[in-house]
């Protein structure tokens, strides 16, 4: 049986340059978490709806179970463990443990990306826009309530 | 298989020419791919770096937008939000933010689902595509383009480039408002568009209503006339009850369907005339009238 072809391609992943030999149809999420060994970045519905997969490309986010990783060459990937230095926590980690935003904590990475691009786009929203900015991240723990506090907790203090 | 990247038209029409198939964000493409709907093409040239194709240009004759502008671009572009205001009610609805940064017009208007939120303020709006192949170019009405659910008259090796809207008249203005469940990432169960042009005395002297996801294609209401705002509303109502031919699926039975898309060709009828008239409703309408507003 003939192995199935692939395309080598270089990933740049939280400022790391990643080469990888992948098939044309692998999904980005697949090869962060099995060829890089990233797996902050979580697959949940492999559907584009629950947004336990997003990534930022080039600082805007997207969901990574759905978007083609040789399509992402030459583009800046930002995964969960790149929002901050190594062993440093974003105020958005600290806030949203504090908040008690996490609890079985599947969908914080991606809700922990969501605001990220939101309070990068918009440094003051109001509570809608944080709604409208995480509509795309699922959580079903929660409630929303104490994610939304996080993020703007994270908003007030950046603010000063 | 093979996987190209575009970085000017040429390149991608040369690929188009040689069978490849072309990807802007994937969100219907490769999502779609991965449900079973379709496999992936096994040649694809991705078009998503074609910067040319990223611009909006206005023009004397209007507005020219590139396809590749995403739905993003347009929910916060100036001039989209308030002389274009229903097809920017579209795009701020599509899918979460992640779908709306990737999500490309040109990808929504070539995908041709009846339910694309796009297609029915295109519709009323007037607009022409622009398809571009190395054989040349061709402009044709945006009904034209929609030959089926999933369908269009482009040619394999089209590329479509833009999406020419033309100036909008004095006085007039658009809207688009969808059904929906939830107050996001829904499909629409149904949607209307309108524009309209008001006379000096507020009443509509032209007027144009399309529907969304009640029949094969996105389809205009014909026979509509003006009058009254509150006439028009009420005829365009009924007329969209009348001509909608929509199916029952999981979503909504087709009974619900023709009344519900009445409904909303009434209140976009109305939110046009309101806006045509100098008032700020913000984009996207459904947040701040329709199904789902925040009070
Ligand atoms: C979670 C989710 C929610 C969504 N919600 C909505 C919604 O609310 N409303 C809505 O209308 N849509 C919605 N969509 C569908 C989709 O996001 C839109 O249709 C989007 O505009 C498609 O653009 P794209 O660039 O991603 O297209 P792609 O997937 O890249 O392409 C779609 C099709 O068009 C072809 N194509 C793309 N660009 C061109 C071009 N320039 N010339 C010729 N052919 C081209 C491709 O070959 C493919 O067949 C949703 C999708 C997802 C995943």
């Amino acid at each position: 049986m003939s192995q199935p072809e692939t395309i080598s391609v270089v990933l740049r992943v939280n400022g790391f340059d990643y080469p990888v030999a992948i098939e044309q149809g692998r999904n980005l999420l697949g090869v962060i978490r099995t060829e890089i060994g990233l797996t902050g970045t979580k697959e949940g519905c492999d559907d584009c709806e629950c947004g336990a997969c997003m990534v930022l490309l080039d600082g805007q986010p997207v969901n990574s179970c759905s978007f083609l990783a040789v399509q992402a060459q030459g583009r800046a990937i930002t995964t969960v463990e790149g929002l901050m230095p190594a062993d440093e926590m974003h105020p958005l980690q600290r806030n949203i443990l504090e908040e008690g935003g996490v609890q079985c904590g599947f969908c914080t990475p991606g809700m922990l990306i969501s605001a990220s691009a939101l309070l990068s786009r918009n440094p003051a929203p109001t509570d809608e826009d944080v709604r409208i900015g995480l509509s795309g991240n699922l959580c079903r723990c929660t409630g929303y309530t104490k994610i939304v506090a996080a993020v703007q907790r994270t908003a007030a203090e950046h603010r000063g | 298989m093979s996987f190209f990247i575009a970085h000017t038209v040429h390149d991608a029409l040369t690929a188009l020419s040689d069978g490849a198939r072309p990807v802007a964000g994937g969100s219907d493409l490769v999502v779609g791919a991965r449900h079973g709907k379709a496999p992936l093409p096994p040649h694809l040239v991705a078009i998503d770096r074609i910067a040319e194709l990223r611009e909006v240009h206005h023009t004397d004759s209007g507005v020219i937008i590139g396809a590749l502008v995403t739905h993003h671009d347009i929910e916060m572009h100036a001039l989209l939000t308030t002389s274009y205001a229903g097809l920017a009610d579209g795009s701020a609805l599509v899918g979460s933010p992640s779908t709306r940064n990737v999500g490309t017009l040109g990808g929504n208007v070539m995908n041709a689902s009846p339910a694309m939120d796009t297609g029915s303020p295109l519709l009323v709006l007037g607009a022409e595509v622009e398809l571009q192949s190395l054989r040349g170019t061709r402009r044709l009405g945006i009904a034209e383009l929609w030959t089926g659910p999933g369908r269009t008259c482009a040619e394999p090796d089209e590329l479509c480039v833009a999406v020419h809207l033309p100036a909008p008249a004095p006085n007039s203005n658009s809207a688009y408002l969808r059904l929906e469940y939830r107050r996001a990432m829904e499909i629409a169960v149904v949607g209307a568009a309108a524009a309209v042009t008001l006379a000096a005395d507020g009443s509509i002297s032209a007027v144009r209503v399309a529907l969304t996801a009640v029949a094969p294609t996105i389809i205009e209401v014909v026979g509509l006339v003006g009058g009254t705002v509150a006439d028009v509303a009420a005829a365009a109502a009924a007329a969209a009850s009348e001509q909608a031919t929509p199916i029952s699926d999981q979503r909504a039975s087709d009974r619900y369907r023709r009344h519900t898309v009445g409904v909303m060709a009434g209140r976009a009828v109305q939110a046009a005339a309101r806006r045509a008239g100098g008032e700020m409703i913000p984009v996207p309408l459904n947040r701040a009238v329709g199904i789902g507003a925040a009070s």
